[in-house]
């Protein structure tokens, strides 16, 4: 299914003053649940436009990580910057409302609802009408209703979910669901788009086109990215820098190839064999 | 020329307009004219006093189930004060309009207020409290209210209640049940369509998103505890005004009926009509207030036969015992309620002769 | 000083009734996560049925005893078989509105039968349990209650942590799937954890009925009181249901001796509200923590 596909229109800022920048700045963060450090002095910048991918083991403290940015744990030490603004332990949706959107490991979407539902959901910081217009639903408000809906239908077709739109989503195979997550938090219109394993469970096919979508948000329209992931070839293949965690400390950074030759590394995937 | 549409077989839309519509059809949109038209035209002309005295009656509880739906069934909050709630909000009209003269127009929308400041302010643990912990402080609310109520006796009388005179509006006195009846049914025919535009819109999509999983909504930028405190005011908004209607309609106020029973009463039809369904509420305000009044005659009958009028049968525990098999039947039976009763059998009817 | 010391008595024999009406509400919540509003009525369930024993079926206070927790048992094995068993899974509001109906039906049902008056058990416990000290006035009941909680006490410690069904019932409680999948028979632990919290609601049922006499509506109502109890003990933990216990029933008494009467019956609540907002898992319960 190939429908038109345009540039959607949440990539182009809707205020040509104010571009979407995301600089996010990662200093000496640790995290501690009791005695367990999750999260030891970590350091991490990504700038505008880049994809970068975080690796490691499991338990190496990635998806921590990812939970301090998007404001879910809070951190114990260490300050993030967004912009240049200090965002530490800031509620999550008010990280939302600056330009941070997130997908979730386990996808987290509303079975219950359509996928149209979903992604409207994602729209709600985007909606500005107030409570008292809408109680009488007003034209105001079924405008911007339906300006919403225009939003989300070029993503849509973007996505090339168009003949779900209506469905489910609990009904969904577990590969589209991942699209449609991907879906909501494009539709938040972040700066800083960060995914959680978006290829985790999902078959060849259903690989080779998130990775589309990936490369082509990025390349194309310049979305920001940070991406957590344990399939190599993908993660070696899409993303210009690398950042290695393991047991909650940075191990190494760079471009994919220093980062594949890197004996540190390769120690903390294969273990200590002595020979290397 | 509009182009009517009645039973379409597929999806015909040409605008998102007309998927934002209530209706999906016309066809309910005309019934719903028609039923408005015999609720307000016909209906009080023809009923009987007592049956107008159980109109109204279902009128007031069903803004209040209506308002408890929003935050049970479209929240996903489970309060056991709503009880309290509606009590305050009749002791807010009744005060308002004995020792301040508020008139009634202008009284009844502020209990309402009053009731939702309440409301918010034991809507506070929500904020760290989930599901069932959240129930048992709303219990704590529930009881605290009650004895607030009793026991301010500055304010409320205690027990003896406050006497509210007839109110006016423009000049025309509303005494009777008639009068009443158009007065709780303009209130109640505004405050649904008021209920169903606000669960059409980002709010009501809100209330859904931390209903079925909150992480993931506040992962959508809402903000969790804003909203469940909205969701509580907005719902105890709708229970003061439904306690004010019936202050008014009642006379006087004493705190004997706003207690932790009234509460339970209020889930049972929410859970009966419908959870998270919006007319739902107004079906299970129907189910209980005619359960009660059919228990209450046929005791009555009971009563007058000479066999049984020596066995101490009151409606108490008759009552009782019925009520809780009612909301035991529905739970294990038909959880979504008699809305979704309603919804089996219309589209039985429209797909006949097709069994799908 | 005196005043105090019967203040003081009086409030921690109480609250021990309290914390032992709490222990089946701390029971059905440990296995199956289910808040019992229906409490109350099989506090109140356990009495008549005793009542009946003796006065209807002319039975000895032993036989008919045991005859009371035998029937309690089967009772809550009922409950759980045909009204909680289908609800396995579903949401929260539906399984506390079930218990809400069950308590309902339980009630109308016993003011059918019994009606709404105060009744009283026949005297029976021996003398030799009351305890003069002093000021201290301990009555025979309330030394009983003190044996039997122990009793109940001790060997609910030993089931749970050594008898297999105790240790299937904490695996159900921790995680219902990996339970299942570990062949543990959940159905029958939830049946099994209901039928003895029946058991033990039956008998504190007869404990409070012994003391105050039996009446629908105050026993219900202490159905309510055993949630400032268990909040502050802690959920899911039994022995702080007996330390909660002592702590409202004592508050509640200075409340009542000290402040004013009237507010004793709310202090409960008023802690209770504090308690969730400060520490919402108690003073013994377990803290869950979230993942994302």
């Amino acid at each position: 299914m190939k429908a038109y596909r345009g540039k959607p229109s949440i990539f182009k800022s809707n205020n040509p003053d104010e571009k979407k920048v995301a600089d996010l700045e990662v200093r000496n963060l640790s995290l501690n649940f009791g005695g367990v450090k999750a999260l030891n002095d970590v350091t991490i910048s990504v700038h505008n436009g880049e994809l970068v991918a975080i690796i490691g083991p499991n338990g190496a403290g990635k998806t921590s990580l990812l939970n301090c940015i998007t404001g879910f744990y809070k951190s114990q030490k260490g300050r993030i910057f967004f912009n240049g603004k200090d965002i530490t332990n800031l509620p999550p949706h008010h990280l939302v409302r600056i330009g941070i959107g997130r997908t979730f490991q386990n996808i987290e979407l509303f079975p219950g609802m359509t996928v149209l539902s979903n992604l409207l959901l994602a729209r709600h910081n985007h909606c500005k009408y107030r409570i008292s217009p809408a109680s009488l639903f007003l034209s105001s408000v079924r405008e911007e209703e339906i300006r919403h809906r225009r939003v989300l239908e070029e993503l849509i077709d973007f996505l090339e979910i168009q003949a779900i739109r209506k469905k489910k989503v609990g009904s969904l195979p577990y590969g589209l669901m991942k699209r449609v997550e991907l879906g909501r938090a494009l539709a938040l219109e972040p700066a800083l788009l960060i995914l959680d394993e978006p290829f985790a469970g999902m078959n060849l096919e259903e690989k080779e086109d998130m990775v589309r979508f990936l490369t082509e948000m990025n390349q194309a329209w310049g979305q920001t990215m940070i991406l957590v992931e344990h399939d190599m070839s993908i993660v070696m293949s899409i993303s210009k820098r690398i950042v290695v965690l393991n047991f909650g400390e940075k191990l190494a950074e760079g471009a994919p190839d220093e980062v594949r030759d890197n004996i540190e590394v390769i120690k903390a995937y294969l273990g200590d064999t002595g020979r290397v | 020329m509009k182009k009517f549409r009645f039973h379409p077989c597929g999806n015909y839309h040409e605008r998102y307009s007309q998927e934002l519509t209530i209706f999906e059809t016309d066809f309910g949109r005309f019934w719903l004219c028609i039923g408005i038209l015999f609720l307000f035209f016909v209906l009080p002309f023809v009923s009987s006093p007592y049956f107008l005295y159980v109109l109204n009656t279902i009128g007031i509880i069903s803004i209040a189930a209506i308002g408890l739906n929003i935050l049970i069934g479209f929240t996903g909050q489970i309060s056991l004060g709503h009880g309290a709630f509606i009590g305050v909000g009749a002791y807010a009209a009744a005060i308002l309009a004995t020792s301040l003269g508020v008139p009634f127009l202008l009284s009844i929308p502020l209990a309402g207020l009053i009731s939702a400041l309440v409301g918010m302010i034991f809507g506070i643990p929500s904020g760290r409290l989930k599901g069932l912990y959240l129930t048992i402080a709303t219990l704590a609310g529930q009881i605290i209210i009650e004895y607030v109520l009793i026991h301010w006796e500055s304010l409320t009388k205690g027990t003896m209640g406050i006497t509210i005179p007839r109110p006016n509006i423009f000049g025309f006195k509303l005494d009777n049940d008639q009068s009443f009846f158009f007065v709780i049914f303009s209130c109640l025919v505004s405050m649904t369509w008021i209920a169903t535009n606000v669960m059409r819109t980002k709010f009501g999509r809100a209330f859904i998103a931390i209903r079925d999983n909150d992480r993931a909504a506040e992962g959508m930028g809402i903000p969790i505890f804003g909203y469940k405190l909205l969701s509580f005011g907005i719902s105890s908004f709708y229970a003061g005004v439904a306690g004010a209607l019936w202050a008014y309609y009642m006379i006087s106020v004493t705190s004997e009926p706003f207690n932790l029973g009234l509460s339970v009463e209020y889930i049972a039809m929410v859970i009966i009509g419908g959870l998270g369904s919006i007319t739902g509420s107004i079906y299970g305000a129907i189910f209980i207030t005619f359960l009660n009044e059919i228990l209450r005659i046929l005791t009555d009958i009971l009563m007058n036969v000479g066999v049984f009028a020596n066995a101490g049968l009151n409606v108490a525990p008759l009552r009782e015992f019925f009520f809780g098999m009612a909301i035991i039947m529905f739970i294990l039976f038909e959880p979504r309620g008699l809305a979704e009763v309603w919804r089996i059998i219309r589209s039985h009817f429209r797909l006949w002769p097709f069994p799908y | 000083m005196s005043f105090f010391l019967q203040l003081l008595i009086n409030g921690l024999s109480i609250g021990f009734l309290y914390g032992l009406s709490a222990m089946g509400f701390v029971m059905i919540f440990k296995s199956s996560s289910v808040l019992n509003f229906a409490h109350g009525e099989l506090l109140a369930l356990g009495a008549f049925f005793f009542l009946a024993m003796i006065t209807w079926a002319q039975l000895p206070i032993a036989v008919a005893f045991l005859v009371t927790l035998v029937g309690c048992f089967i009772l809550g094995f009922f409950i759980e078989r045909f009204f909680l068993r289908p609800l396995i899974g579903e949401h929260l509001i539906y399984v506390i509105m079930l218990t809400v109906g069950l308590a309902s039906m339980f009630k109308g049902i016993m003011l059918l039968v019994w009606g709404g008056n105060l009744q009283t058990y026949p005297e029976f416990l021996p003398k030799f349990l009351s305890i003069q000290w002093d000021v201290i006035n301990i009555p025979p009941v309330y030394s009983a209650a003190i044996i039997i909680g122990m009793i109940f006490l001790i060997l609910f410690g030993i089931f749970f942590k050594y008898s297999s069904q105790g240790i299937f019932m904490r695996s159900v409680a921790d995680n219902q799937k990996a339970a299942l999948s570990l062949g543990v028979h959940v159905q029958r632990v939830f049946a099994l954890s209901w039928a003895i919290a029946a058991l033990v609601a039956g008998m504190s049922g007869i404990v409070l009925g012994v003391i105050n006499g039996i009446n629908v509506h105050d026993l219900s109502a202490i159905g309510l009181k055993v949630f400032p109890v268990v909040i502050l003990g802690g959920l899911d933990s039994i022995g702080g249901a007996i330390i909660g216990g002592l702590i409202i029933g004592v508050l509640e008494t200075f409340t009542g001796g000290y402040l004013s009467p009237s507010l004793r019956d709310v202090v409960p609540y008023i802690i209770l509200v504090f308690i969730l907002m400060v520490k919402p898992y108690g003073l013994f319960g377990l803290k869950e923590i979230e993942r994302v």
